[in-house]
């Protein structure tokens, strides 16, 4: 739990010292509420703080003014321990307009004792509508425990520029800069980064702001928080998940992404755009999501094993090539950057609901590597993981990333770059006379693939049943040595994983299981629960199929085992649902089918990060109830 | 025994390959299927521009068509129903050093792969692309296409089809960046290859329209032209086909056509009571996207390592480090 003390400074300015603090800044779009909170949030990194942000997106370009919806900005938690998700409910909250607080407060998503600071420009507005719906906002929000400071941020943003839309974020920057006792040199190196090389006119109206809004606080409010820094010293890298998985492609060697735009996963695209053209590779913007699958595996074919980029709409039209990766085995690399569904759904919300159907979505037997990421860190390092699989074994390689680590941003360790990473050069020596395009070993289902190019290894690939020399199988066993194969592959892969470390004591009362951007909620909900001495421990899976050996034996040390996902599951509590129709989350299907242990579940689909607070709550009240099950 | 060098001849042998050299599997179409002398010519052409089998990919769809790649020996990507053209992009795409050419029939181009066939014409990758249009899904036995004749009955519209058939030629003229189109009918051997060889030998995406006679399902199709060769509208031009004296003799219906009048290219391939045969369009001037979209810099792990240091610079940060 967020611990402080509180401590009077000398000029009645109480100095509160807290171990963690969630702010958020919110706005109308376009009025640099993001651009604030990533310069915030840089400077808290820079100055030793363990920071998570999110960005606020809202769902259209230009969302209508003074909305809830069109609510736009940055969630920032920083900390003095390790931070490794977006945390509970904000401490913060700098709106620019009363309207944009809606959607938070509805969701809740604002402490008790929530410090508010509002734009007051609304309340004298000269649309009497206006200043009507702002005196009607304050009368809501005095009813409840917030603290409201109302902060003149137009007029004073007004003394030192004309347009005071494009600036006040700068002034928001300078008060969180005196409210969370920041030196200001990081914020005068920050605007100097940002505006040197384009407009460096610019530089001084806004160290104007930013000093004016540090002023400002410095003189008008009675608070002040320090959040002391976490002792890790060195190079970090900042940035969010979908640029850390571009990063990574580059540095596993790919040359060939093609894509079709879809939330929330095209930013990645975007950074590719220009990175891998640098690179010497291609992004390649297809036609549609069919088009940019079949492209990658035409273009792995030839010899590089390319990747696609796409979210779960994208992911189901891609299915029958999908499988025509697998059959034919030529390797592939699949980025699911998940979304809220079924159907359109949410798209630029948080879900991890695509588990199933990426590992049985296709018809037929078509038995694929499925991996999840669960930080942003390993967003680059699971895409040099994964084309060495797809490579190594001939087949697709589906990564399961979600809305939470592709918007989220965290510090990492900066990688040392290994030339082991890289792919290998295009084999072009010649296939040895008699050798077949699939002669499949009986031991491990594996087999040299031939590509273009190589003189002798002539043959025609297929996504038809198919001969070890790649004719069309009409012999009813080719089929089935075809299909054992494909799915020996698999069983060979297994063995050479290593079963997922446990975070706690390796036996107990509960285990809780998750794998993808859940992990460090859960994690920190552990955490706390094992304070107050319960025994409870999590298990994270990073490869979903096939699964390491030994997680059975964990699971079988513990009273009780339950997964944590953010994806769709039946309340067992309501009237019609019983044990023979109850529909359990994605992972608990998986864990029961395969080990027959009785794995309960907890997940949701309000298309939010799940907060450690809420998984603590549950913790809680599971370990408490009477109830075994 | 006549003081020829034997040693000699094998080695010349060796590197001349012949049409057996470019013959894959036995071919499975059915007797008097159009396909057959698609093969025929692909494979004349192959030996004649004597190409590496190995630097030679056939890439199809799904359909009678899209055995093609089987029944050649060099590499062949027997793909999807309908995807057969992204997929061959994808294979050019890094490896301009293969010659790629894609085999489709009127399902697998002109319906289900609709979308992929407007944008690789747009694209104008260097492919030779070969529509197999019989009028009619035979592999599925017997279903209207979008190229079936209005009123045909096929199993799926006993009471005859009731829309107009889509026209191939008018569609791909119509695209942005159409670089080569023609058409020719199967039936005639020396056009055939003629159309085939020039598509090879243009830069850029070469589409041909290959009418192909199903003896199954349409076999009365094209019967018409087969019958009165007046039916067909010979294109030539000094910068069109070559063409032999015996065929001109037997076509006697000709326009000089200019390869590079779009406009009356246009025309042409609107015609309803000829059915032009040659290339209607070429323009070389048209710019590639396998070209365009090279950055010039060679990939490798050096150049990878540099892009990705300059990245890690720009999101670096150094933490707890006074600036």
């Amino acid at each position: 739990m967020k611990e402080q003390t509180v401590r009077a400074e000398a000029d009645s300015k109480q100095l509160i010292q807290a171990d963690e603090h969630i702010i958020e800044i919110l706005s109308d779009s376009g009025e640099g509420a993001q651009t604030a909170g990533q310069m915030f949030a840089t400077m808290s990194a820079k100055a030793g703080n363990s920071v998570w942000t999110v960005e606020i997106i809202p769902a259209e370009i230009e969302p209508p003014a003074r909305s809830a919806p069109g609510a736009s900005g940055n969630r920032i938690r920083i900390g003095s321990f390790d931070i490794t998700n977006a945390g509970d409910e904000a401490d913060l909250v700098v709106a620019f307009n009363e309207q944009v607080l809606m959607g938070g407060m509805s969701a809740g998503k604002f402490e008790s004792g929530c410090i508010i600071l509002l734009e007051s420009m609304w309340g004298k507005h000269p649309n009497p509508a206006i200043a009507r719906e702002y005196a009607e906002m304050m009368e809501k929000l005095r009813k409840t425990d917030y603290r409201i400071y109302e902060v003149p941020m137009e007029a004073e943003c007004m003394k030192y520029v004309q347009d005071a839309r494009r600036g006040k974020n700068m002034f928001v920057v300078g008060m969180l800069c005196n409210i969370y006792s920041r030196d200001l040199n990081y914020a005068y190196k920050e605007i100097e980064n940002r505006f040197k090389a384009k407009k460096p006119t610019l530089i001084k109206p806004n160290v104007d702001l930013l000093e004016a809004g540090y002023r400002w606080a410095e003189e008008n409010l009675d608070f002040r928080f320090e959040i002391p820094t976490c002792p890790v010293t060195g190079s970090q890298l900042v940035t969010n998940g979908n640029t850390s998985l571009a990063l990574g492609i580059i540095a596993a060697g790919m040359e060939v992404c093609s894509m079709y735009p879809i939330t929330p996963a095209t930013s990645a695209s975007h950074y590719l755009s220009q990175a891998l053209y640098e690179a010497g590779g291609i992004v390649h913007q297809a036609e549609d999501e069919i088009a940019a699958c079949a492209f990658a595996i035409g273009a792995s074919y030839a010899g590089k094993t390319a990747v696609t980029i796409t979210s779960g709409p994208g992911m189901a039209l891609k299915t029958e090539l999908m499988a025509l990766s697998v059959m034919a085995e030529i390797p592939l690399v699949l980025v699911n950057v998940q979304r809220g569904g079924p159907s359109t759904g949410l798209p630029t919300k948080v879900e991890q609901g695509d588990l199933l159907a990426a590992i049985f979505g296709t018809p037929g037997d078509a038995p694929k590597v499925v991996m999840a990421p669960a930080t942003i860190e390993d967003c680059f390092y699971c895409m040099i993981t994964a084309r060495k699989i797809a490579e190594t074994f001939r087949t697709l390689v589906v990564v399961l990333s979600d809305a939470n680590l592709a918007t989220g941003q965290q510090a990492f360790p900066r990688p040392q770059l290994k030339k082991e990473w890289d792919a290998p050069p295009i084999d072009q020596s010649p296939i040895p006379k008699g050798a077949k395009a699939y002669d499949w070993d009986p031991k491990t289902g594996l087999s040299r693939r031939f590509i273009p190019g190589q003189p002798g290894g002539m043959h025609t690939l297929t996504g038809l049943a198919h001969t070890r020399a790649s004719g069309v199988a009409y012999d009813p066993e080719a089929n089935q040595e075809g299909c054992d194969n494909r799915s020996l592959k698999l069983a060979a892969f297994q063995k050479t994983l290593k079963a997922p470390k446990v975070f706690g004591d390796a036996d107990g009362d509960l285990l809780i299981i998750g794998w993808g951007s859940t992990k460090g909620a859960i994690e920190e909900a552990v955490t706390r629960v094992r304070k107050d001495g319960m025994k409870v421990s999590a298990l994270h899976l990073t490869y979903l199929q096939p699964m390491a050996s030994g997680i059975k034996e964990i699971m079988q040390q513990f009273r009780r085992v339950m997964t944590v996902e953010i994806n769709y599951s039946d309340d067992p509590a309501h009237e019609m649902i019983d044990e023979n129709n109850r529909r359990y989350a994605n992972l608990a299907w998986l864990l029961r089918a395969r080990y027959l242990i009785d794995v309960d579940c907890w997940s949701n689909v309000h298309g939010q990060p799940i907060k450690p607070g809420s998984i603590e709550r549950m913790i809680r009240d599971r370990m408490t109830s009477k109830q075994t099950h | 025994m006549f003081g020829l060098n034997d040693t000699c001849i094998l080695e010349q042998d060796q590197e001349y390959l012949s049409l057996e050299d470019y013959q894959g599997r036995v071919s499975r179409w059915c007797a008097g299927c159009g396909d057959n002398g698609i093969l025929g010519a692909t494979q004349r052409l192959c030996r004649d521009e004597q190409l590496p089998r190995e630097k030679t990919v056939f890439v199809s769809g799904i359909g009678c068509a899209a055995r093609f790649p089987h029944y050649m020996n060099t590499y062949g990507f027997h793909g999807l129903h309908g995807r057969a053209l992204p997929i061959a992009q994808g294979v050019k795409i890094r490896r301009p050093d293969l010659n790629v050419f894609v085999n489709m029939g009127d399902g697998d181009c002109c319906s289900i792969g609709t979308a992929h066939w407007i944008h690789a014409i747009r694209a104008n990758m260097d492919l030779v692309v070969m529509l197999h249009d019989n009028g009619i899904y035979g592999l599925t036995k017997n279903q209207a296409s979008p190229t079936t004749p209005s009123g045909l009955k096929t199993n799926t519209t006993p009471r005859g089809t009731l829309l107009r058939a889509l026209n191939p030629l008018t569609v791909t003229l119509g695209v942005t960046n159409a670089s080569f189109v023609a058409q020719v009918g199967e039936w005639i051997p020396d056009l055939l290859y003629e159309v085939i060889r020039q598509a090879y030998h243009h830069k850029g995406l070469s589409f041909i329209r290959i009418l192909q006679r199903c003896p199954h399902f349409t076999a009365e199709l094209y019967a018409s032209l087969l019958t009165n060769p007046d039916n067909i509208l010979l294109l030539t031009h000094e910068n069109g086909m070559q063409i032999s004296e015996t065929t001109a003799k037997i076509y006697k219906r000709q326009e000089t056509h200019d390869p590079t009048d779009l406009n009356r290219a246009r025309e042409i391939a609107e015609m309803s009571d000829k059915v032009p045969m040659g290339i209607l369009y070429r323009n070389e001037q048209i710019g590639r996207y396998d070209e365009l979209s090279k950055s010039g810099i060679i990939p490798n792990w050096e150049r990878r390592a540099a892009v990705l240091e300059s990245a890690f610079d720009r999101i670096g940060i150094q933490t707890n480090v006074p600036e």
